[in-house]
């Protein structure tokens, strides 16, 4: 419970649970959140650093807040995309979705 | 005498096993978030994983951080899938069978690179510091956010709105397909 590492082997399995997700999944939604939880894998890892290694206890704090600002708008910016894609190609499976011209 | 529960049960191990349900809602969520194919379970999942993490952050003692991942997470961002579900595809519709060569080498290069990260974090010695300055305020925060974060604040806020006006513009532009 106060131990580094506990945090940190944490926020490597959200990491790799998050790689695992955004390779097998089919839609483009389960990709979306599986790179969440990429993301939180990081910023505990932010968190658990500025707990128990920082001069500065703010720091880490700050990093988080700033990681789920990023967070918010990349799950804005794709979820719109998502919705235009669907709306065009009528499908969000990754593989279906292989068109780049206009 | 009145026995109340931190007679009978020591703190310290209520402690340890809110903590450990906490590192449990996060991993389960996790494993939720990715393993079904039903998208809603997804998202549910999702939501899970984060009321976890918000846990596990305030047992690295930050209150302000936690309630700002639940707000942000469960609160804003699970909503907003929720929402793109509603509009994007029919649930009712058969969720494509999913690849079985394409799980399997996702779970090997997933494994790998856990097995790399764990090994990297038992060879390092992290030394611990003596003089820490245990100051977690919300006062600090904002102060610090205020001057030595200054740019990178505005930055992430012109971050922040100009992703709203994009995914609006983005998601409003409708093009004929022949």
């Amino acid at each position: 419970m106060d131990c580094l590492t506990t945090y940190l082997i944490l926020g490597a399995l959200l990491f790799c649970i998050g790689i695992f997700g955004i390779l097998q999944h089919n839609s483009l939604i389960g990709m979306l959140i599986a790179a969440e939880l990429v993301l939180n894998g990081a910023a505990v890892n932010f968190m658990a650093f500025n707990m128990f290694l920082s001069k500065d206890p703010a720091t880490g704090q700050i990093f988080t807040l700033f990681i789920m600002g990023v967070a918010a708008a990349e799950a804005a910016v794709g979820l719109s995309i998502i919705i235009t894609v669907y709306r065009n190609f009528k499908t969000i499976n990754a593989d279906a979705v292989s068109e780049l011209k206009g | 005498m009145t026995t109340t529960i931190s007679n009978l049960i020591p703190p310290i191990m209520i402690a340890q096993a809110a903590f450990a349900l906490m590192i449990v809602f996060t991993l389960g969520g996790a494993f939720l978030a990715v393993i079904p194919k039903n998208i809603v379970h997804n998202i549910l999942g999702l939501c899970l994983a984060m009321f976890g993490i918000t846990g596990v952050y305030l047992y690295l003692g930050s209150q302000f951080v936690a309630m700002m991942q639940l707000l942000i997470y469960v609160g804003a961002i699970c909503m907003t899938f929720i929402f793109a579900i509603l509009l994007s595809p029919p649930l009712e519709k058969e969720p494509p069978k999913r690849n079985k060569t394409k799980v399997i080498t996702a779970a090997i290069v997933s494994g790998v690179v856990f097995l790399v990260m764990v090994n990297m974090v038992m060879s390092l010695k992290f030394e611990p510091l003596t003089d820490i300055t245990r100051d977690w305020s919300i006062k600090t925060l904002g102060q610090l956010l205020m001057t030595r974060y200054f740019l990178v604040f505005e930055v992430i806020s012109l971050l922040l709105a100009i992703a709203i006006i994009g995914s609006i513009m983005i998601a409003s532009f409708v093009r004929k397909r022949n």
